[in-house]
C-alpha cells in the first residue's frame, strides 16, 4: 500500500542566462536515477523559484546559471527560502561560478557549487548523500 | 500526531506551506493521510473540479494558464494538479507542465503543483482525488486537474472530475484518433485549440460527426468549441460553459451522479481496507511464500494459489 | 543529365584496388592487429558515423570531379566561394566582444582593431537581447555581464564612436531585438555621413533557432519570422551591403547536438526563410546573395571539415534546384564560423588554446569567410585582453605561418575527406527530408523535434563522457589534483548597473517626450496592419526611444512566447 517516498528536486534557471543544455542533462540524470524532478523553464525570478519550491514541497533546489549573475540572484532566493520558512531545502548550484565567489554562496547556505565538467554521476550521489531527512 | 493537526489547520486556513506539505504526505500514502483526509473531509465539496486531457501539442498548458488567469479575473481562486508519467524503468518523473503557467507561482490566489503517477496500488485517481480534497479543504473555488490524454490511468483520472474537458488541435497527425476511446464518451466539453489554424473548422466538424455516431442519449450535450490559447481568444467563452455545467451538475438530476460517485469512493475505500487487512493476515500465516515458490516453479497457477489460501475463510453467502 | 563524366577513377581500377583491399585484409592487416589490437571496437565520430581505418578510392568511387567538386568561384562551389580564397583575401578576423558600458566595450573594439582584427562583432548584454532596459527590474544584477549594455541609440552612439561605418563592418549578435539594434546602427551611419548604401554588416536575426537552441526568443514563432522578413526585405531594399541573417548552427551545436544535427537544421532554417520571404513577394536572386550562415567548429577536426564542404555544396544545390535561383552569388553559402564554447574546460584553462587552434584550423580548411577564436579562459568569464590576444594570434599564426592559406581547399581529393562529406551531404539531405514531410520548420518546433534531437544528443554525450567513452583531456582523463587558477578573471564592476540606470533617467530627461510617444504610436499601428516595421522602428530609435520601449509595443500586439521542455 506504501508507495516509497520519492525525492523531489526542482532545477531552477534564475535570471535572464539561456544556457539550459546543463540543466536539462542534470535534470534527465536525475529523473533516471528515481528522482521526481520539477523544471522551472528559463528566466525565473527569486520569487518564482520560491513560490515553486514551496507549493511542490521539494527536498532539493538545483540553480543553474552561467550569466555571472549569480551575486545578484543567489542572495536573493535565500533570503526569500528564510521568509518562508524554507531553510530545510538543500540548495546546490552549477555553472559559470567562479573559484573566488564560491565560498560567499556557501556562506549564504548554498551547499555545493558543481563547475562545468562535473561527472553528473557526483550529482546524483550528492544529492542522495545531502537531502534533508524528512519525518 | 500534533504535526498532521497542526497541517491541517493550516489547510483549512489555506496556508500554502500547510497545504503542499498535506499534498506530499498523501502522495507517500501514509497512515497520516488517512488522519489528514478525516479531518478535512467535512470541509470540502464547494470547489468546481475540472478535469483536462489531451493529446500533447493541443495547447493544453498554454489554455490551463489563460484559464487561470479569467478565473482569477472574475474573483476565483484556483487549485492546479498537473500529472506526468512516472518511468517505469527508473521510477523518476520529469514533471514540467508548470512551465507555461510560471508567472502564476507568485499569485497567492493559485495553487499549482505537479504529481507524478508513480506505482500506486491504489490507483492513481485515488490519490488525485485525496489531492483534490486538500485544495477543496484550503478553500480553491476552482480545481483544474492536467493530464496528457494517453493510456489508460488518464482516463481514470478523469474520473475524478465533475466536468471534463477534452482538448484537442487540428494538425496533430492522428487526428481524432488521438482522443482514445472512453474519453470520447465521458468528454463534458470539447476544446479545439489553435483555433486559427486552416483545418480547425474540419476538426470541429470531425468530432460531432463521432459524437453523432456514438448517439447517446444525454441530459447534457457536450459542445464543441474553439479557443486560440496564445491569444486567449475564445477563453471567456470557455469559463461560461464551465460554469454552466456546474449549474447543471447541481440540478436534481445529477445529484444521482454524485451518489453514484460517493458509492464507488466508499466502496474503494472499504476495498482497500479489506484487501489489505486480507492479504496482511495471509502473509502472516506462513503458507504465502511457500506458494509464491511453487508458483515460480510452474506447479500451480496464482488463481489456485488463491483459493487454497482462501479456503474455508468465508462462509459462503446463502 | 550530367553528361561530362570525370569520374576519378575507373571501373576496372576500383576492381583491382578492390581486390588488393581485400587481400590486405587477410593478410597484412590481421596479422598486425594480433599484436597490436584496435584502441576501441569501432571508431565512431560525433556524428554517429562509422570511421574506417582507411579510405580508399573505392569510397569514392562515385565521386565525380567537375560535378561534385569543381572549382572554387564555380557551382557547386564545394571548393570554396572565391576563385582564389585566401590566397586573395583572407578570412575576416572577427572577434565577438562585449561587456560592461557601451565605453568600456569601444575601448575593446579599438584595441582589437588596433591587434589586427578586421572586423567588429558586438556581445550584449542578456537584458539587451531580451529587449529590456538597463533600468527594468528584470535586469537587475544582469547589467552589462556577458555583453555590452545598449538601452538606446545613445548607447549605440558612444559603442561606435571613433569606429568609421564606411570602412568597418560589424557583426551583431542580436535576434529578438534585431530590428531596434539594426535601426541604431543605420542611425549612427547617417549621422557619420554614410550613406546607406555603404553600411555593411550582419544581424543574426535567426528567429527559428531560439525556439529551440539558444532560447531567447521575446515574440511567439509566427510574429518573430514576420519580423525576421521584414529585415531581409529592408536590406534587399535599402541596405545593400547588409546581411540582413546569420543563420545559424552554432547554437544548436552548443546546446548538444551532433554536427551533422547542426548541419540539416541550419540548412532547413535557411529553407524556411527563403520560403517566407519569396511568399512576402520577393524573388530568390533579390535577396539570397545577402543570407549568411553561422557554424560552431568542434574538435573532432575531419568531421568539421566535411561538414563545412557539404554545406556550401548543399546550400547550392538547394537554392538552385529548389529555388530556382539564377544568380550564382544567390547559391553562395558565406560562413561565419566560432570556435566552440562548450568544448573548452574550466580544468587546464591553458589546454583550450590548443583546443581552439584545432578549431579554427579545421574552420580554414573548412573556407570559412569569417572566424571568432574562443579565448582560453571562456569556461571561467569573459575574456581579458591578455587571452583575446591570444586567440587572435592564433588566427594570424594560421594565417600567415602555416601556409594552409596558401592553396584553395587543399583537402580535397582526401578519400576520407570527399567520401565525409559526401555522407554529411547524404544524411543531411534525409533529415531535410523528414522535416519537410513533418509539415515544416515551425511545426517540427511545436512538436518539439528539434528539441528532442538535441536533448538526446546532449544526454548521450554526457553519458559517454561520464562512462569515459569519450575522453576530455583534463577532465575525466590527464586531470590534475590541484587546480590552481593562476590567471586572472575579468570582473564586470557592479557599478556599470548604477551608471546605466543614471544615464537612462538623463536620456528620458532630455528628449523630446512627445515625438518618442508619437513615434510608438506609430508603429504600434504599423504592426497591427502587418507592415515592414524597420522604417517606424528606425524613426523611433532617432527620437530616442528606448529599446525597452520599443520591444513593449511589439510585445503588446505579438504577445511573449513560453518555451515547450523537452528533456
Amino acid at each position: 500500500m506504501q508507495s516509497k517516498r520519492k525525492i523531489r528536486v526542482l532545477i531552477a534557471k534564475p535570471g535572464l542566462d539561456s544556457h539550459d543544455r546543463g540543466a536539462k542533462v542534470v535534470a534527465r540524470a536525475l529523473r533516471d536515477a528515481g528522482m521526481e524532478v520539477i523544471y522551472t523553464g528559463l528566466r525565473q525570478t527569486p520569487e518564482q523559484i520560491v513560490q515553486t519550491a514551496l507549493q511542490e514541497d521539494v527536498d532539493v533546489i538545483g540553480l543553474s546559471i552561467l550569466s555571472g549573475a549569480h551575486k545578484a540572484l543567489f542572495p536573493r532566493i535565500m533570503e526569500l527560502l528564510r521568509q518562508e520558512g524554507l531553510m530545510d531545502i538543500m540548495v546546490f548550484a552549477g555553472g559559470i561560478i567562479p573559484e573566488e565567489d564560491i565560498k560567499e554562496m556557501k556562506k549564504l547556505g548554498v551547499k555545493e557549487i558543481f563547475g562545468p565538467g562535473t561527472p553528473t554521476e557526483k550529482i546524483i550521489q550528492f544529492v542522495f548523500e545531502n537531502m534533508p531527512k524528512r519525518t | 500526531m500534533a504535526k498532521i493537526e497542526e497541517i491541517t489547520r493550516g489547510v483549512l486556513a489555506g496556508d500554502r506551506r500547510s497545504i503542499a506539505r498535506a499534498i506530499t504526505i498523501i502522495e507517500n500514502n501514509t497512515a497520516e493521510a488517512k488522519k489528514l483526509i478525516a479531518s478535512i473531509y467535512p470541509r470540502t465539496g464547494k470547489a468546481h473540479i475540472i478535469g483536462l486531457t489531451g493529446p500533447s501539442g493541443s495547447g493544453k498548458s498554454t489554455l490551463i494558464e489563460k484559464i487561470v488567469r479569467e478565473y482569477r479575473r472574475r474573483g476565483k481562486t484556483v487549485g492546479v494538479i498537473a500529472v506526468d508519467p512516472t518511468s517505469p524503468f527508473t521510477g523518476g518523473a520529469f514533471l514540467g507542465d508548470r512551465i507555461r503557467m510560471q508567472e502564476l507561482s507568485t499569485d497567492q490566489g493559485v495553487f499549482i503543483r505537479s504529481m507524478a503517477t508513480r506505482n500506486y496500488s491504489g490507483g492513481l485517481a485515488k490519490v488525485t482525488k485525496d489531492a483534490v480534497k486538500v485544495l477543496d479543504a484550503a478553500g480553491k473555488d476552482i480545481i483544474l486537474v492536467e493530464t496528457v490524454g494517453a493510456g489508460q490511468s488518464e482516463v481514470e483520472i478523469i474520473k475524478v472530475a465533475q466536468t471534463t474537458v477534452v482538448v484537442h488541435a487540428p494538425g496533430l497527425g492522428d487526428e481524432i484518433q488521438a482522443i482514445k476511446a472512453g474519453l470520447m464518451e465521458i468528454a463534458d466539453i470539447f476544446v479545439v485549440n489553435k483555433a486559427d489554424r486552416e483545418n480547425a473548422d474540419k476538426a470541429v466538424t470531425d468530432i460531432q460527426s463521432i459524437l453523432q455516431l456514438n448517439n447517446k442519449e444525454t441530459a447534457w450535450k457536450p459542445p464543441i468549441l474553439k479557443t486560440t490559447a496564445l491569444t486567449g481568444e475564445g477563453v471567456p467563452q470557455l469559463i461560461e460553459k464551465l460554469e454552466e455545467h456546474r449549474r447543471f451538475l447541481e440540478k436534481e438530476t445529477e445529484r444521482k451522479r454524485t451518489l453514484g460517485k460517493a458509492e464507488a469512493e466508499l466502496i474503494e475505500a472499504i476495498e482497500e481496507k479489506v484487501v489489505g487487512s486480507i492479504i496482511e493476515d495471509l502473509k502472516k500465516q506462513g503458507k504465502f511464500e511457500e506458494l509464491l515458490q511453487k508458483i515460480i516453479e510452474r506447479k500451480i497457477d496464482p488463481a489456485s494459489a488463491a483459493e487454497k489460501l482462501l479456503r474455508g475463510k468465508f462462509k459462503k453467502a446463502e | 543529365m550530367w553528361r561530362h563524366n570525370t569520374v576519378m577513377f575507373g571501373k576496372e581500377e576500383i576492381e583491382k584496388i578492390k581486390q588488393k583491399r581485400e587481400h590486405w585484409e587477410k593478410t597484412t592487416l590481421p596479422n598486425w592487429v594480433k599484436q597490436c589490437p584496435e584502441r576501441r571496437k569501432e571508431f565512431r565520430n560525433h556524428s554517429g558515423m562509422l570511421i574506417k581505418g582507411i579510405y580508399t578510392p573505392e569510397d569514392v568511387k562515385a565521386l565525380d570531379y567537375l560535378r561534385d567538386l569543381g572549382f572554387p568561384g564555380e557551382y557547386p562551389f564545394t571548393r570554396g566561394l572565391h576563385a582564389t580564397m585566401y590566397r586573395g583575401r583572407l578570412w575576416t578576423m572577427r572577434m565577438f566582444s562585449g561587456f560592461g558600458t557601451a565605453e568600456q566595450t569601444n575601448q575593446r573594439f579599438k584595441y582589437l582593431l588596433k591587434e589586427g582584427e578586421t572586423g567588429l562583432s558586438i556581445a550584449f548584454d542578456y537584458p539587451t537581447i531580451m529587449g529590456y532596459d538597463s533600468d527594468h527590474p528584470v535586469a537587475r544584477g544582469e547589467v552589462g555581464i556577458c555583453g555590452v549594455a545598449v538601452s538606446s541609440l545613445k548607447d549605440m552612439e558612444i559603442l561606435l564612436d571613433g569606429v568609421p561605418l564606411d570602412k568597418v563592418t560589424t557583426s551583431m549578435t542580436i535576434n529578438g531585438p534585431a530590428a531596434m539594434l539594426l535601426a541604431m546602427y543605420v542611425a549612427v551611419g547617417d549621422k557619420q555621413g554614410v550613406s546607406r548604401e555603404k553600411i555593411g554588416g550582419t544581424t543574426q536575426n535567426d528567429m527559428l533557432k531560439e525556439y529551440y537552441a539558444q532560447k531567447l526568443s521575446i515574440f511567439p514563432p509566427k510574429p518573430s519570422v514576420k519580423l525576421v522578413t521584414d529585415i531581409i526585405e529592408y536590406c534587399a531594399r535599402h541596405l545593400p551591403r547588409w546581411n540582413p541573417i546569420s543563420i545559424s548552427g552554432y547554437h544548436i551545436r552548443e546546446a548538444g547536438s551532433t554536427a551533422l544535427q547542426e548541419l540539416a537544421f541550419t540548412l532547413y532554417g535557411g529553407i524556411a526563410y527563403v520560403e517566407s520571404t519569396v511568399e512576402r513577394g520577393l524573388k530568390v536572386d533579390d535577396f539570397a546573395h545577402r543570407l549568411s550562415f553561422f557554424f560552431a567548429s568542434h574538435n573532432d577536426f575531419f568531421e568539421e571539415i566535411a561538414k563545412f564542404r557539404a554545406a556550401r555544396r548543399l546550400w547550392a544545390k538547394i537554392m538552385k534546384e529548389r529555388f530556382h535561383a539564377k544568380n550564382p552569388r544567390s547559391m553562395w553559402m558565406r560562413m561565419h564560423v566560432q570556435t566552440s564554447g562548450c568544448t573548452l574546460t574550466a580544468q587546464q584553462p591553458q589546454n583550450n588554446i590548443v583546443r581552439t587552434t584545432i578549431q579554427a584550423l579545421a574552420a580554414v580548411l573548412g573556407g570559412t569567410q569569417s572566424l571568432h577564436t574562443n579565448s582560453f579562459d571562456e569556461a571561467l568569464c569573459l575574456p581579458t585582453e591578455e587571452s583575446v590576444r591570444v586567440a587572435l594570434r592564433t588566427q594570424q599564426i594560421i594565417a600567415h605561418e602555416s601556409g594552409v592559406a596558401n592553396t584553395v581547399d587543399p583537402l580535397a581529393g582526401s578519400y576520407y575527406v570527399e567520401a565525409l562529406t559526401n555522407e554529411m551531404e547524404q544524411k543531411a539531405m534525409e533529415y531535410i527530408q523528414k522535416i519537410d514531410d513533418m509539415g515544416g520548420a515551425i511545426v517540427a518546433i511545436e512538436k518539439g523535434f528539434f528539441q528532442k534531437e538535441i536533448a538526446d544528443s546532449a544526454y548521450k554525450y554526457q553519458r559517454e563522457v561520464d562512462e569515459k567513452k569519450r575522453i576530455v583531456v583534463g577532465l575525466n582523463e590527464y586531470a590534475i589534483e590541484e587546480e590552481k587558477c593562476p590567471i586572472e578573471l575579468l570582473r564586470v564592476d557592479p557599478k556599470v548597473e548604477k551608471e546605466q540606470v543614471t544615464k537612462l533617467q538623463k536620456l528620458k530627461g532630455e528628449r523630446d517626450n512627445r515625438k518618442v510617444k508619437e513615434a510608438l504610436e506609430k508603429l504600434h499601428y504599423a504592426a497591427e496592419k502587418d507592415e515592414n516595421l524597420m522604417p517606424m522602428i528606425i524613426e523611433a530609435v532617432k527620437a530616442y526611444a528606448t529599446l525597452g520601449e520599443i520591444t513593449d509595443v511589439l510585445r503588446k500586439v505579438y504577445g511573449e512566447y513560453k518555451e515547450l521542455i523537452i528533456i
